[in-house]
Parts: C-alpha cells; sequence; structure tokens
C-alpha cells in the first residue's frame, strides 16, 4: 500500500508561547488523510482550522506533535513540492499575466519555457479561461481570478491541495459552480485535497470526510464520513445531500452548545 | 489615469489666467519692477540672459540629476539590505523617518566644511541626502508590506528568500519606488539651488540668482527661477514616463492611482 | 467594536506609556550608535592619516578636529557662553533661536493648511477645478520659491508684511501642497456606497462632506499634516538663510557656518537644534493625531451605546 496522504499525530498549537498573551490554538489533533480523499475542515471562527491547515503545509510549524505526508515529514514534503495552495484570497501577482500566474509554480520547479506556455494553455482550459492568459488580474472580476488562482495550484500537479476557504469570497450561484469545477479537476488530476470552510453545503457538498473542530482549543469534535456518489446540480436537491447537512449541522451546534 | 481622458483646457486656461492676471495686476497697479516684474519681462530677461542661463542651469541640472541618480540608488539598496533583515528593519525605519522630518538643507554648511567650500561635491552631498530618505522609506515599504498570502504561496512552494525578493518584494515596491522617484525628482533640483547657496561654484543658478537679488535685477532672478523650474519639471515628467512605461500591467487600472 | 473596548477602559493601559518608553530608548540607542561611528571614525582616520586601513585610498571627509570636532566638544559647547562676555549659553541661544524659527513655521503651517484645505473642497466640488489647478499645484513645487526668499522679503517691505511674515509665506508655500493632495484624495475617498446611501437621505452636499468626506479624509490628512509641519520648519530656515532675517535657526547655522573655522563646534550645535526642531513638531502633530482619535473613538462608542 501507499503512504497516506497525511497522518498527523498529537498536534497541539500555542501562539505566543512564554509570553502573557499566550493563546492555545490547537490542541491534541490526530487526523489521517487517505491519497485522493477530499476531506474538509469545518467549524466556528477562531477553532483554528486555518492553523491547522499551515501546519500541514509547513507555513508553520506545530508546537507538539509531529505531521507525516507521504510518508515524510511535512519541511521534507514542501521541499519536494508536493503541496498546491489557494487562499480566500486569489492572491495573483498584478504584475504578471494571468497565464505568467499559473506558469509561476512551474518558473520555480525549472520547467522550459515552452512546457511551462503548453501547460498553462492547458491549465487555462480546465479552467475554461482559454481566451484570458494574456490579461492582467485586475481585468479579471472575482470569480475569474479565483479560478486561476486555483489553476496556479494544480499547474504542477502537486499531491496534495491544501485549500483555505478559497470560494469564501464568491457569490452564492459563482460559488456552486465553482464547486462542480473543483470536483471535476479533483477527479480528473487525481489529487489529494484538504478543504477549510465556513460553509455547512459546501463542505457536505464536496468532501468524503467532513472534521468538525470545536473552538478554544481547537480540537477535533467528530468526524463525518459523506458518500454523495457522483454529484452534480441535482445532488444539492437530493434526500442524500439534505441528510448530509443536517449531520454536519447537528454536530456544529452541539460544539456550540458546548463552548 | 483619470488625465487622459481628462480634456487638456482646463489646465491651459488655468494656466493662462494665472500668467494674464499676473500681468494685468502689474501693469493695473503699476507695481515697481523690483518688487514683481511682469511675466513679458521676464521673458525678456529670459533672452538677455540666455548664455550665463544656460550653462548655470546646465551645471545645476548636472548636480541635481547625479545627486538624485545617487540618492536613488542608494536609497533602493539601503531598502534591499534592509528588507532580509528583520532586527535591522525594527532600528533603522524609525531612524529614517525621524531624520526625514529634520530640515536636511541645514547640513549643507558642514558639507562645504567636509568637502570644500567651493567644491561641488558639498552641493551634491545635499541632493543625495534630500533624495535618498523618501526613496528610501518609500521602497522599504513596498518590499516589506506584501500580501501575507503571496509570501505564503513562495513558501508552499519551497521557494528561497532570494527568489521571493526577486519575483514577490521587489515587483511589489516597484510602484512605491517609482512614486518616491517621481515625488524627488524636482526636489533634486530645489535641494541643488539651496545648497549653492551656502557654497560651491559660482556659475550656477543659486548664485545666479542671489547675485541678481542684490542688484535688484529681479527679473533676471526670475528668469533663473523659471530655468529651475523646466529642469525639474522635466525631471518629474521622465519620472512619469518612466513609471507608466515600467508597469505595463498598470495600464488603464482603474484601482491604480 | 474595538472603539468600545478601548474607550471603556477608565485608566490608559500601561502598554502605550511602556511602548512610547520603548521607542524613546531606542531612540536613545540610535543617537549613541551614531555618535560611536562618529567617534570611531574619527579615531580610524586619526590613526591611518585619513586612509581606509591598510589601503591608499583617502576617507571622504578629513577626521581632524576641524572638520568632525568630537561628540564630547560640541555638547560641551552648548553649556559654554555663546560669545565672549555674553552670559547666555549656546543651548540658551539656540533654545530661543528655535522658538523663533518655530513661531515662524507655525504661521507658515497654519496658513497653508488653510489655503490646502481650501484648495482641496474647491477641487472636490468642481471637477472642473480639480483638473485645472492640480497640475499647476503640482507644477508649484518644481519652482524654487524658496530662492526667491530675498525678493519676497524686499516685496514685504513694500507693502505691510514684517519680515518674519515674509519667512512665513515661504514656509506657507511649502506646507499647503501636501494638504492639499492628500486632502483630496480624503475627501474622494468614501466608498461608493457610502455616498448613494447619504443620496439616499437626501443629504444635502456639506452634510454629506461634513458627516462623510471629512471623517473619511482623517486618515490621509494626518501624514500630510506631518509632511507639512516639517516641510514649514524647512521653509521657515531656508527663508531666514537667504532673506537674512535675524533671530532664528535659520540664521544662527549661517553666523556659525561664516565662524566655522574658529568654533565648528557651534554650526554642529546649530544643525542639530534645526533637526530637533524638525523632529519636535513632528511628535508633536503625531501627539495632536493620537489625541484625536483618542477622542473620535469615544465619540463612535457614545453612539454605538445610544443606538444598542
Amino acid at each position: 500500500m501507499t503512504d497516506p496522504a497525511i497522518v498527523a499525530s498529537g498536534i497541539g498549537k500555542i501562539f505566543n508561547r512564554n509570553s502573557d498573551n499566550a493563546v492555545t490554538a490547537l490542541t491534541d489533533i490526530d487526523l489521517s488523510v487517505e491519497p485522493g480523499e477530499f476531506v474538509s475542515l469545518i467549524g466556528p471562527s477562531g477553532c483554528g482550522k486555518s492553523t491547522m491547515l499551515r501546519i500541514f503545509g509547513d507555513l508553520i510549524s506545530a508546537t507538539t506533535g509531529s505531521v507525516e505526508v507521504f510518508g515524510k515529514p511535512a519541511s521534507q514534503a514542501r521541499l519536494d513540492r508536493d503541496y498546491g495552495m489557494a487562499f480566500q484570497k486569489a492572491g495573483l501577482f498584478d504584475w504578471r499575466k494571468v497565464s505568467a500566474n499559473i506558469e509561476l509554480p512551474l518558473e520555480l520547479a525549472g520547467w522550459s519555457k515552452d512546457r511551462r506556455a503548453y501547460r498553462s494553455q492547458e491549465m487555462l482550459s480546465l479552467v475554461k479561461l482559454q481566451d484570458f492568459g494574456d490579461n492582467y488580474p485586475w481585468q479579471l472580476s472575482g470569480g475569474m481570478q479565483q479560478r486561476v488562482a486555483i489553476a496556479r495550484a494544480l499547474s504542477f500537479e502537486p499531491k496534495l491541495l491544501l485549500m483555505d476557504e478559497p470560494f469564501g469570497a464568491l457569490d452564492e450561484m459563482t460559488r456552486e459552480h465553482m464547486q462542480v469545477e473543483l470536483l471535476r479537476i479533483y477527479r480528473e488530476a487525481g489529487t489529494t485535497v484538504v478543504f477549510v470552510t465556513h460553509s455547512i453545503p459546501e463542505a457536505a457538498f464536496l468532501s468524503d470526510r467532513v472534521v468538525v473542530l470545536s473552538p478554544r482549543p481547537g480540537r477535533v469534535h467528530s468526524v463525518i464520513d459523506v458518500d454523495l456518489g457522483v454529484r452534480n446540480e441535482d445532488t444539492r436537491e437530493s434526500e442524500r445531500f439534505f441528510r448530509a447537512t443536517t449531520e454536519i449541522r447537528e454536530a456544529l451546534r452541539s460544539v456550540e452548545a458546548n463552548s | 489615469m483619470k488625465a487622459r481622458f481628462a480634456p487638456f483646457w482646463p489646465p491651459v486656461v488655468v494656466g493662462a489666467i494665472i500668467v494674464l492676471g499676473w500681468e494685468g495686476v502689474v501693469n493695473l497697479f503699476d507695481i515697481k519692477e523690483f518688487l514683481l516684474p511682469k511675466p513679458s519681462s521676464i521673458v525678456r530677461a529670459l533672452g538677455d540672459q540666455w548664455t550665463p542661463l544656460r550653462e548655470a542651469g546646465w551645471e545645476t541640472g548636472k548636480t541635481a540629476v547625479v545627486g538624485l541618480l545617487a540618492g536613488v540608488v542608494m536609497g533602493a539598496l539601503l531598502a534591499l539590505v534592509i528588507s532580509r533583515f528583520a532586527w535591522l528593519r525594527g532600528s533603522v525605519t524609525p531612524l529614517a523617518v525621524a531624520l526625514n522630518a529634520t530640515p536636511i538643507i541645514a547640513l549643507a554648511p558642514i558639507f562645504n566644511a567636509w568637502f570644500g567650500i567651493t567644491d561641488f561635491r558639498s552641493n551634491m552631498a545635499v541632493v543625495i541626502v534630500v533624495v535618498f530618505f523618501p526613496v528610501f522609506i518609500n521602497t522599504a515599504k513596498g518590499l516589506t508590506e506584501v500580501e501575507p498570502n503571496q509570501i505564503e504561496l513562495m513558501r508552499s512552494l519551497a521557494a528561497s528568500e532570494t527568489t521571493v525578493l526577486r519575483m514577490v518584494r521587489v515587483p511589489n515596491a516597484l510602484p512605491f519606488f517609482l512614486t518616491s522617484l517621481r515625488l524627488s525628482a524636482p526636489l533634486s533640483v530645489i535641494a541643488a539651488i539651496v545648497a549653492e547657496y551656502f557654497g560651491g561654484p559660482q556659475n550656477r543658478l543659486g548664485p545666479f540668482i542671489t547675485q541678481n537679488a542684490s542688484f535688484s535685477r529681479y527679473a533676471n532672478a526670475w528668469a533663473a527661477i523659471v530655468v529651475a523650474s523646466a529642469i525639474g519639471l522635466a525631471l518629474f515628467a521622465m519620472s512619469a514616463v518612466i513609471e507608466k512605461v515600467s508597469m505595463p500591467w498598470k495600464q488603464g487600472d482603474p484601482a491604480a492611482t | 467594536m474595538t472603539a468600545v473596548v478601548r474607550s471603556g477602559l477608565a485608566l490608559p493601559s500601561p502598554a502605550p506609556i511602556l511602548r512610547a518608553l520603548r521607542r524613546m530608548a531606542a531612540g536613545a540607542v540610535a543617537m549613541a550608535m551614531v555618535a560611536v561611528a562618529w567617534e570611531t571614525y574619527k579615531w580610524m582616520g586619526g590613526r591611518t592619516n585619513d586612509h581606509w586601513p591598510g589601503t591608499s585610498f583617502g576617507l571622504p571627509v578629513r577626521t581632524n578636529d576641524l572638520v568632525m570636532p568630537h561628540v564630547g566638544t560640541i555638547w560641551g559647547a552648548l553649556w559654554d557662553p555663546v560669545q565672549r562676555g555674553r552670559s547666555q549659553t549656546l543651548a540658551g541661544f539656540l533654545f530661543q533661536s528655535a522658538r523663533f524659527t518655530f513661531n515662524e513655521a507655525a504661521m507658515g503651517f497654519a496658513i497653508g493648511t488653510v489655503i490646502g484645505l481650501f484648495l482641496a473642497v474647491l477641487m472636490l466640488r468642481f471637477s472642473t477645478a480639480e483638473r485645472g489647478l492640480m497640475p499647476w499645484i503640482n507644477i508649484s513645487q518644481t519652482v524654487p520659491l524658496i530662492a526667491l526668499a530675498p525678493i519676497i522679503v524686499t516685496w514685504g517691505r513694500g507693502t505691510f508684511l514684517s519680515d518674519t511674515q515674509a519667512v512665513s509665506i515661504i514656509a506657507t508655500y511649502l506646507t499647503f501642497f501636501p494638504v492639499a493632495v492628500n486632502a483630496l484624495q480624503g475627501l474622494q475617498s468614501p466608498a461608493k456606497a457610502d455616498l448613494e446611501l447619504m443620496r439616499s437621505y437626501a443629504a444635502p452636499w456639506s452634510q454629506t462632506l461634513w458627516k462623510l468626506r471629512v471623517p473619511s479624509a482623517r486618515p490621509y490628512l494626518f501624514p500630510a499634516f506631518k509632511l507639512a509641519a516639517t516641510l514649514s520648519v524647512v521653509g521657515a530656515i531656508v527663508g531666514e538663510i537667504s532673506a537674512g532675517v535675524r533671530g532664528g535657526l535659520g540664521r544662527a547655522v549661517l553666523n556659525f557656518a561664516t565662524i566655522y573655522s574658529t568654533g565648528p563646534e557651534k554650526l554642529y550645535a546649530a544643525v542639530l537644534a534645526s533637526a530637533m526642531l524638525g523632529l519636535f513638531v513632528f511628535v508633536l502633530v503625531t501627539g495632536v493625531e493620537r489625541i484625536v482619535d483618542r477622542n473620535q473613538n469615544r465619540g463612535e462608542s457614545g453612539n454605538t451605546t445610544r443606538e444598542a
């Protein structure tokens, strides 16, 4: 068997340690994610879900515990460029054209110019922005920019995609459309996704598993399996979708009641 | 950006009102030439004094331009160094802000003592210091105030600090740097002239103004002011063009100012 | 919400005081470092006969006591009589000169601010005025009016202006520019939605100005005021120098420059005093900004409680 995508054991995170305003953000997190799995992290504000994502991505280090990604320490996985990241703000570079933004990770990985150009064209059609490669980011709408950010995250086929509320700033219709797109891209690329969100329907629609976190300090409250099979726009009106959202909603309510 | 689509006549009309109003007021109230010369007298003086003015303008312009370039390079380089070392940033940046609040032009006599009272370097040093601080402060700001997500993205892609500097911080700082260049370009001419008041070679605009003013030849002094303004404007316009050309991604962006 | 919390505290929390102390300590350390660097450079030059150690490259600045007096000499000179036979110390003399210059600068700052704000509102109200005036406001700063100080003083003498008022005019000329530019930017800063809200209340232009545009301009105004304050000092000092006005720091710098060979430390002290005056007005405006910020927050929190 291949190594699991993520094995996090006993993770804790304390910010401003050794000072008066020390904050325990996470405590005792155990979680493993299988290759090819789509896992969402959901919970009230301040439950440390973004912190958790950043620890998985080796952007910040955990105070206690360890993270292994594909059988190696997270720091090694980062150096091996196993991660693709996308954030709530698209975070495109104003000074690069859309295609150059998508090519950024490829440039860092030392791809040749021709190969990069070919690849960015492929990615542009994947996110349905074929005609926008030569535009600057400001010429695109918020939803289009977010699609470019996702194309950038996927351009080098990272083994693990870490997404921090990437659709948080989009309107509802764009958001639902982007979810369908993301699932299509995810299936075609065959990657593993960890997805932070505030939205119950979004978690239910996208995920194989939803991890519900409780706040202060952040810990895993429960893990909910979701199996909606092949998903399309009709799925949102199905009985199974309703049951999944209800289950997540009730878990979140009990989190609220306990905190 | 707005200016590109705006009609060009309002500034022309305002300019005409200023010049004609000036001429008219001087004529109407019979103001003596030694108090306020008419624009027409200034134009005449410009023609009469063209040979010395051209030489003085050329020399002062050289001091200003070389000082401007040196100050810009030094300010930008120090900003690059500072951006790499957080511990330096904490102490140097506030110090620079404080020093920028001081009347740097008062340093001119000290530079005379350092480099010699008739040496052009005394004047140039004033220009360099005057230009240095705004360029340094602005560039350092642009290099450090980068969107955190962009730094995180680069880190997740295992980019080195040098790569982050080259691919994120420097392009991010470019608009800040170019703004400071545009603001300090006319400043360099003014700094050169005021420095020339305190010393330095005599065939410059500063001494030209003082000498003519002390003989009450005010139209000549004003003509020198016009030359100085023209140099300042030319430097300003050049910086503005550099600003446009070197940032194609800002072309037509309504958010860009 | 943060405003409510902040003003809810009855006593000022120790944090800002600590921060201010730390900043002052950092400033003292920085000054000490400059002094040490100065003395080290001077010592090194003395040892190597003004060359970089181990090379034949000359140092850019000579290190003898005439060009670079000891830090201690400058400090000591502050407490000596300013002139043989006078009881006033150099420090006292410089303080007196600084007050004189401060008055000129303050006058220039006040008038320049009023003119700058007036121009900003004018350009806000009439977009043709903005298009017509803005290029000239920019061009005005390329005119070295500062160099015209002697003319302005003569001009003043022909009318009702005193010499110091003429110097204030030069300070005014430098001051109005940042105020006009930033104030216009600040007054134009409210979001479209906020302007539409005022429109939906049928608020007249003047109310929109006072209740929306002016408060939104505040963060733009104070940086401009800080710049304008320091520029007003520059204008006053340079104006005094070139106009030959007696009594201020500019004149002190000029006088000590002419007797440099008999007492270089006096010129250094005068230049340092000018720097201190620049810093002082900067800190003064920053302090006013803090007070206005605090009062503003208190006002806002008052509104919140009433509405709640």
